[in-house]
């Protein structure tokens, strides 16, 4: 199958549309093979005990019962952005459903039916919002011409709302479930034919839906990756390859079977090295009948490895070898005019050196997954994933059965990022269940967690900026390294990839005359992932790190620079100044969603405006400013510090602006503002990953430490542009300008730059 | 192994296991109250807040056999219906994302507002610090503590 993944390798255009945004063709691909309609049609099936409930299911998204139940399915995966309710939220608002009513079941993996499910990229919104609205409004289309009929009036003068079919010219108005028996024969409506709604006239976008799990989640009862129980299940705890690669040579499992509890050891075969991204790790797994027990077992159990080409691995001593690599020439991936000349005209340059380190996902909830290989080999998975389709792939394989003995159920997830797209922690459980002819749920600790994630690179990055003697930016000249997603999966690739290029180092989006963007190589030598964000994190920590520092040199305030150097507002295309690859646009192409330097000054001004930025700075408030757009979403960001009496700093207020097109959920729209403010904080001050012989030195929140209340930023503005333009996703975005606006400030509190991640606040 | 009777959630249970178990695994594992949530095993994450004697305290990190005849409550029980003025509160202010650390977080807002039903900025914070969300839902759940404080 194809495994959904950005980012992983260099891909031309085409192929990365394929991969990465599967596709508004596809999906209508999908809907005309199953019912000749435009969407996937079960037009109409029985069901209930007696077979009394009548249910009409105008696509697979929606079913309207006799009941009047209206259900909606979720099919893209909880991990705390709120999706499980905004998508249903633009269905019932097409449908004119009551919300209050609406009841949501999150889907099995089945991108047949379903379309992509693979929740990553903030694209759940900006790929499913149009095919949502088409999803709610068929059936809004159906029911008005089975309600027009039965009252003999035009159908132009029906609408719907409230659950109900409503007669303008009347009061004549009727329930939805009285309607679907009289929908038994109707024919799928063309796609023509279905008009979608009026913007002036959501009842439901645009406003604050509260998430639709709240009440489980604040009862405890909300199911999670761990939660499913399941008859006779065992619970496995994996002792891993201390380093990515090793093997093991021997165990002995005899202290281990004494605890009691456990049940059977069994080793798993790893994938060596690399790694891969869906592949289980090398290991001896005790299988038990508890958690604890599994835990104890592993403790006593004895393993001789043989660790392999990574046992000398030092992340500090890489690091010092990226850091040199950036002095010199790399591979150039975007050139405009001629920055040597720039930069040897210049009056000044301005050169610094950038450092970020490894990160860890650290979900609260760690990796969990159950599996259930039954007697006629299918498969049965209960995990917390974010792409079930890879899951369902993955496990297959590791089985050597056929997809389509796989089902995959998808819990709500404690929590992403980026991690749990992975499968490899599926693929165990499977893998183990097949062992213990029993039911296995493989229960990875913080430990585990912590030790064998798919981590966010550790980066060097060198800018070098020049000015003429007029203070005007002659040229810019980007080196970056760090080692590539695609390192996971091949030796060879040793630059990154045009998607990580893309994300925040080729699109330098500063009307600069003379640009040169460049990489170099490193190695991989542990499992690379991808975090909320991405290569933003550290791109946009020295682009706008360094955007701060050539104001200062231009004697121009921040905000006036950006302004300023953003230059008129147009679309900026950068392929044609790409050198041997692609931009990669976060899978789009440039015309559908162009880079619009009006809609980012518009954010400037607007953030510029809430955080009353130019008295507040007279007045002598110490704040920080970074505007980045990433994930095709336009973010300026202002941070506020305080020092106390006592000099501890701390961070008051921190001011977003966004414009993300349309506003579906505002209040998860905020939420999430909310939250990528603290979870940036995590990586600009708390949070790093280091390896010393292979081996990841971080164990726990105590020494891999994520940030608590006490120092988290207090008040949270975030400013939502309001706009029809088509929407984008908001997962992501808040993270990337946080960094450089706090360490933008803290240069403003202390008069020191700060050129590496994390630093002391 | 040693067979336990428990008090939880008023409710006398009886269980087998071995003296080392964390009263978490005995919630999850042997009881089937799968609300109490895993998330370090070390008393540093808070997500396996449950009360104990009407305290907070890390359910990972008490084994069973420290629990004795103490009383505990688990977000199963802190309300009948879960209408606690803090499950209210965080109803009222959205505060969950993903959800996974709340159990943990409302556990431990309800005991700190007993112990101190008008806890000031700080106290909340310094309160609630041995609680991580990884999501960032920290402002939310400060003003979802202070309105359960005025809601009392």
């Amino acid at each position: 199958m194809l495994p959904n993944i950005p980012f992983l390798k260099n891909k031309n255009r085409e192929d990365q549309s394929k991969v990465f945004v599967p596709s508004r063709r596809d999906f209508l691909k999908i809907g005309s093979l199953a019912t000749g309609g435009f969407l996937l049609g079960v037009n109409f099936q029985c069901s209930g005990p007696k077979g009394e409930t009548i249910t009409f299911a105008p696509n697979v998204y929606l079913s309207i019962n006799s009941d009047n139940e209206v259900t909606i399915i979720a099919h893209r995966s909880e991990m705390g952005t709120g999706i499980r309710t905004s998508l249903p939220q633009i269905v019932a608002d097409e449908l004119g459903a009551d919300w209050s009513t609406v009841k949501i079941v999150q889907a099995e993996g089945d991108e047949e039916k379903y379309g992509n499910q693979n929740t990553d990229g903030s694209f759940s919104v900006r790929m499913f919002y149009e095919p949502m609205r088409k999803a709610g409004a068929t059936g809004r289309h159906m029911l008005i011409s089975a309600a027009a009929a039965k009252w003999g009036v035009d159908a132009s003068e029906c609408d719907t709302e409230n659950g109900m079919v409503v007669h303008a010219g009347s009061s004549k108005k009727i329930q939805f479930g009285e309607l679907v028996e009289s929908l038994k024969d109707a024919p799928m409506p063309a796609e023509g034919d279905i008009k979608l709604r009026d913007a002036s006239s959501f009842k439901l976008i645009g406003t604050d839906v509260p998430i639709y799990d709240v009440k489980d989640i604040t009862r405890g009862k909300a199911v999670f990756g761990a939660d499913v129980d399941l008859p006779n299940m065992k619970i496995a705890v994996v002792k891993r390859t201390p380093v990515i690669g090793a093997k093991v040579i021997s165990y002995n499992d005899e202290k281990a079977l004494a605890v009691p509890g456990v049940v059977q050891v069994v080793k798993i075969e790893g994938s060596g090295f690399p790694p891969g991204l869906d592949k289980a790790l090398e290991g001896v797994a005790v299988i038990a009948e508890n958690t604890w027990a599994a835990i104890k077992g592993r403790e006593a159990l004895e393993v001789e490895w043989d660790l392999g080409e990574n046992q000398s691995y030092n992340s500090a001593q890489q690091l010092t070898e990226m850091v040199q690599s950036t002095t010199k020439n790399g591979k150039v991936r975007r050139e405009r005019g001629d920055f040597n000349s720039a930069s040897r005209a210049a009056s000044k340059v301005i050169e610094r050196t950038y450092e970020a380190p490894f990160y860890a996902h650290a979900t609260i909830e760690p990796p969990a997954a159950i599996a259930h290989v039954k007697e006629d080999g299918s498969c049965e998975v209960w995990a917390p994933t974010q792409h079930p389709q890879w899951a369902r792939g993955a496990v297959a394989g590791a089985l050597g059965i056929d997809v389509s003995q796989v089902k995959i159920n998808v819990t709500l997830l404690g929590g992403g990022f980026g991690r749990k797209s992975k499968p490899d922690f599926v693929v165990e459980a499977a893998t183990l269940s097949k062992a213990a002819k029993a039911p296995v749920r493989v229960q990875w600790t913080r430990e585990d967690d912590l030790h064998f994630d798919f981590f966010h690179s550790h980066s060097a990055q060198r800018i070098k900026a020049s000015l003429d003697s007029s203070g005007n930016l002659t040229g810019w000249n980007h080196h970056t390294v760090f080692p590539a997603i695609g390192s996971t999966s091949s030796k060879e690739e040793l630059h990154p990839s045009d998607g990580e290029m893309g994300l925040g180092c080729v699109d330098f989006p500063f009307d600069v005359p003379n640009i040169r963007i460049e990489s170099h190589e490193s190695t991989g030598n542990t499992r690379v992932g991808w975090l909320r964000s991405v290569s933003n994190i550290h791109h946009a920590f020295a682009m706008h790190s360094m955007m701060d520092e050539i104001a200062e040199a231009r004697g121009k305030d921040p905000i006036e620079n950006a302004l300023e150097l953003l230059g008129e507002d147009r679309d900026i295309t950068f392929q044609s100044e790409m050198v041997g690859g692609d931009y990669g646009n976060y899978g789009e192409k440039i015309e559908d969603f162009p880079w619009n330097t009006g809609r980012m000054k518009n954010v400037i001004r607007e953030v510029a405006s809430k955080s009353n930025w130019t008295a507040n700075k007279e007045a002598g408030k110490i704040m920080g400013f970074a505007a980045h757009k990433s994930f095709l979403t336009y973010v300026a960001c202002v941070v506020v510090l305080e020092k106390d009496s006592t000099g501890k700093i701390s961070i008051p207020e921190v001011f977003y602006a966004v414009d993300c097109g349309v506003a579906v959920n505002t209040d998860r729209i905020r939420s999430q503002f909310e939250g990528g403010s603290q979870f940036a904080t995590s990586l600009a001050t708390t949070s790093a990953i280091t390896f010393e012989n292979g081996q990841v030195q971080q164990n726990n929140f105590d020494t891999y430490q994520i940030i608590r209340m006490p120092a988290s930023p207090k008040k949270i503005h975030v400013n939502i542009i309001e706009s029809q333009i088509k929407p984008t996703g908001v997962g992501e975005p808040p993270v990337p300008p946080f960094i450089p606006a706090l360490a933008n400030a803290m240069y403003r509190m202390n008069g020191e730059r700060i050129y590496k991640l994390p630093f002391k606040v | 192994m040693s067979q336990f009777t428990l008090t939880i959630n008023g409710e006398k249970k009886e269980v087998d296991a071995v003296d080392d178990m964390p009263l978490l695994w005995v919630l999850r594992d042997l009881l089937g109250m799968k609300g109490t949530k895993f998330g370090c095993g070390q008393a540093l994450c808070g997500a396996c807040t449950v009360h104990l004697d009407g305290t907070a305290v890390r359910s990972c990190s008490i084994p069973i056999s420290e629990v004795g005849d103490g009383q505990i409550t688990t977000i199963e029980g802190l309300s009948e219906n879960g209408d606690h003025p803090v499950q209210q509160a965080w109803v009222e202010h959205i505060v969950p994302q993903c959800g996974y650390c709340q159990s943990g977080q409302i556990m431990n807002a309800a005991a700190l507002l007993k112990a101190n039903p008008s806890p000031s900025d700080e106290e909340i914070e310094a309160g609630m610090a041995g609680n991580l969300c990884r999501c960032g839902t920290y402002n939310r759940i400060k003003e979802a503590i202070k309105s359960a404080s005025q809601a009392q």
